[in-house]
């Protein structure tokens, strides 16, 4: 009988026994990326290893690499919080000099990549690294406790951004760092949520293939982080695509004319209200008292989809 | 056959960079060292040096870059200054913990405010703590030797720290000199290849770097730094013979100049020890018992060395440029530290010259004499002078 050759590898590079929550949606990013990343290069150059990680500080690498334990079982770098863009790209000079086949695969959470790490990362994109940025977007601090970051949403509490008299929790709209790398007209960026992972595996599998710079910017909930329970980190992320919330798209050589979308309607009309996603969350539970402010978090997401070319409707 | 060739130090660094093949070299320019990068550059635009050369968009990034390279067990090298150096700072601690021997080379220049460009060591001085092992030109053959000497003494397995090699900025940056450029044969059999079995980034043997210390192991990670600097006191005079040997040039901790019967030693670092050697010839025609002294390698500190030396003198005056706001010179209170538990000691003098580029006149130094002298006589000074001050437009 024939087997049918598993849609994911069974390879594992992000070993069991880390420190990460109950529940965590970076921890599964980690677990898809590495298997996503390994798949290429095997198709690649036939060696399913040949790839390094260099990790910016934050959550997944706090939790991954207490020494002297490792949830690592490929070669991983921690340096500091704003640099793993570019010490990818030493990593990547330095294989090109020892003749090494491979890619580097750079991680990174919003604030580290949105933040303090932007201009790193527009440093090795625009230098054309063969180096692959994985943003896990958990929309905010959270290994320091959950602050905002650029890249939470608005609405969102958090505690910098808490709601009060006078705040209605974040009060800017979200910082779209998938835009930004495209801006750089580099080959492949994509943004991806753990809600739909065979979604996010391909787009994994094809940045890693491509040759040059990649960006993929992944949406990962955060338990503590969005106040929502362990076994709802995959609900709250598929409800983030299927009420418009969250857009899939793919953007190659910076080509904003021909952009990729996967899970988008045919009539532009999303069928689930993005209310059904905030009332899972503890982080919004504050703006059903303000309706407005939930009518604006709307006018925000129509506004991107316009921006990305697509009129929408959110019921 | 060895070279000779007259040029700036920023090429004499870029010279030493060149033979000692490097495989990544991360740069961003910051004068008075922008030199050095450009130099590569055209070495590497030429064929003439076979490394991979990243263009970063900040010093930030030049050093995590070769961080990352290090990490991936090759031999890196960069260049920076002042602001540059003090923008790697927080990385400067992270490649000396990760144990990393990445060698920089830096021409000396005062940090802002007020912005200035020109030379002192406040940019090294600060970052005297960083783990990075220390050493000080005097001149741009010395640029040269002292950047081979440090990847020599970075790479040995007993050390494995980064190091900085400093050279004045202008004095010695931008002023050209005849500079030995040894062959290329004799530095490969000098350096070798560098093979590094504690860090590398191999898919076929994967590991862990940069963990997170808790604080059940994080003091002992710091205490293995600690080690690796009292490791390299020992292996840079092995290497210091190496060198002779190999090049004919003979380097020292400190070196002396007529400390014999000094009763005045004046001890300084970088491209000031040029103008104390001669100052030095003047003053002893006129009959005074003055030496001077130069302090190759400011970390690991020169212990020994330096209580050797104040054996041989009643003042010892320390001539730094540089200032840690609140106490002195840097020097002066590392050489405190070393002699204060000595039975006999010279009396110690402070002095703070030469910052953001005042140059150094034989006046300024003659009035470090005279202080020397009174407090030889048994007067009461002041323990920390700023020589050379424009008193006028305070
Ligand atoms: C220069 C610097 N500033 C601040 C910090 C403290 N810090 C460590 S991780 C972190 C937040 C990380 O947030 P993010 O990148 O979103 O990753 P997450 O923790 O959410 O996984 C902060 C502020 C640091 N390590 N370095
Ligand atoms: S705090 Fe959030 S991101 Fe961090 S381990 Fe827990 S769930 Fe994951």
């Amino acid at each position: 009988m024939a087997v049918r050759k598993p849609p994911i590898t069974t390879r594992e590079y992000w070993a069991p026994g880390h420190a990460a929550c109950a529940g965590c949606g970076p921890a599964i990013v980690m677990k898809l990326a590495t298997k996503a990343f390994s798949e290429a290069m095997e198709e690649k150059y036939g060696d399913p290893n040949a790839f390094a990680i260099a990790h910016a500080t934050g959550c997944m690498e706090v939790v991954s690499a207490v020494f002297p334990y490792t949830a690592w079982k490929a070669p991983w770098v921690h340096v500091a919080f704003e640099n793993a863009a570019a010490v990818a790209s030493g990593i990547e000079a330095a294989w090109k000099k020892l003749g090494r086949k491979g890619k580097i695969l750079a991680i990174g959470g919003d604030g580290g990549t949105a933040d303090i790490g932007l201009q790193a990362l527009s440093g090795m994109l625009e230098r054309r690294h063969n180096v692959v940025y994985l943003m896990y977007d958990n929309e905010a601090y959270m290994n320091t406790g959950i602050q905002r970051s650029s890249s939470t949403p608005y609405g969102a509490w958090t505690t910098t951004s808490p709601p009060g008299k006078y705040s209605i929790g974040e009060d800017k709209p979200k910082k779209w760092v998938a835009l930004i790398a495209a801006a750089h007209q580099v080959p492949y960026v994509a943004t991806a949520s753990i809600g739909d992972p065979y979604d996010f595996y391909r787009k994994m599998k094809k940045a890693a293939s491509v040759d040059g710079p990649a960006f993929v910017q992944v949406l990962a909930p955060c338990v503590p982080g969005w106040r929502i329970p362990p076994e709802k980190t995959i609900e709250v992320a598929k409800l983030a695509i299927e009420t418009g919330l969250w857009p899939l798209f793919e953007i190659e050589n910076g080509d904003f004319h021909n952009i990729k979308f996967q899970r988008f309607p045919k009539d532009g009309k999303f069928k689930r209200p993005i209310e059904d996603y905030l009332k899972l969350q503890g982080r919004f539970k504050h703006l059903f008292k303000r309706p407005e402010a939930i009518q604006e978090l709307k006018n925000q997401i129509k506004e991107l989809w316009r921006i990305l070319g697509k009129e929408v409707e959110l019921p | 056959m060895p070279m000779r060739k007259v040029m700036k130090g920023n090429e004499a660094a870029a010279w030493a960079a060149k033979l000692a093949r490097p495989k990544v070299v991360a740069a961003f320019p910051i004068t008075p060292s922008t030199l050095v990068p450009e130099k590569i550059s055209e070495f590497v635009a030429n064929g003439e040096m076979d490394a991979e050369f990243i263009k970063v968009e900040s010093e930030h990034s030049a050093i995590s870059a070769c961080v990352g390279a290090s990490a991936a067990g090759v031999r890196t090298f960069t260049a920076t200054a002042s602001q540059g150096l003090a923008l790697m700072h927080e990385i400067l601690f992270i490649a000396a913990g990760m144990r990393l021997p990445i060698v920089m080379a830096i021409g000396n220049r005062a940090l802002s405010a007020p912005i200035n460009i020109w030379n002192d060591w406040q940019d090294t001085i600060s970052e005297r703590d960083t783990g990075w092992l220390q050493f000080y030109a005097e001149n741009n053959q010395e640029a040269l030797d002292l950047i081979l000497i440090a990847f020599k003494v970075a790479e040995d397995e007993r050390v494995l720290l980064p190091a900085m090699v400093g050279f004045d900025a202008f004095i010695l940056t931008h002023t050209v000199e005849p500079v030995e450029i040894p062959d290329q044969e004799v530095v490969d059999e000098f350096l070798g290849e560098y093979v590094p079995k504690h860090a590398y980034l191999d898919p076929a043997r994967p590991i862990t770097q940069g963990s997170l210390g808790f604080p059940a192991h994080y003091m002992e990670a710091r205490y293995k730094v600690w080690e690796a600097m009292e490791n390299a006191r020992e292996v840079i005079k092995e290497v210091f013979d190496e060198f002779e040997k190999k090049f004919g040039r003979r380097y020292h901790m400190i070196e002396e100049y007529r400390t014999d019967d000094a009763e005045i030693i004046l001890l300084t670092m970088g491209s000031l020890a040029g103008t104390l050697k001669e100052f030095v010839d003047k003053k002893r025609e006129e009959g005074v018992k003055i030496g001077a002294a130069k302090m190759t390698v400011y970390r690991p500190f020169p212990i020994e060395e330096l209580k050797a030396l104040a054996k041989k003198t009643k003042v010892l005056a320390i001539l730094e440029k540089d200032v840690s706001f609140g106490i002195g010179g840097a020097v002066f209170t590392d050489a405190s530290r070393v002699l204060v538990n000595e039975k006999e000691k010279p009396i110690l003098l402070d002095f703070i010259v030469g910052l953001g580029g005042r140059d150094v006149t034989f006046g300024q130094l003659e009035e470090v004499v005279e202080i020397s002298k009174k407090a030889l006589e048994g007067e009461k000074v002041e323990e920390v002078h700023w020589i050379g001050l424009r008193k006028e437009i305070l």
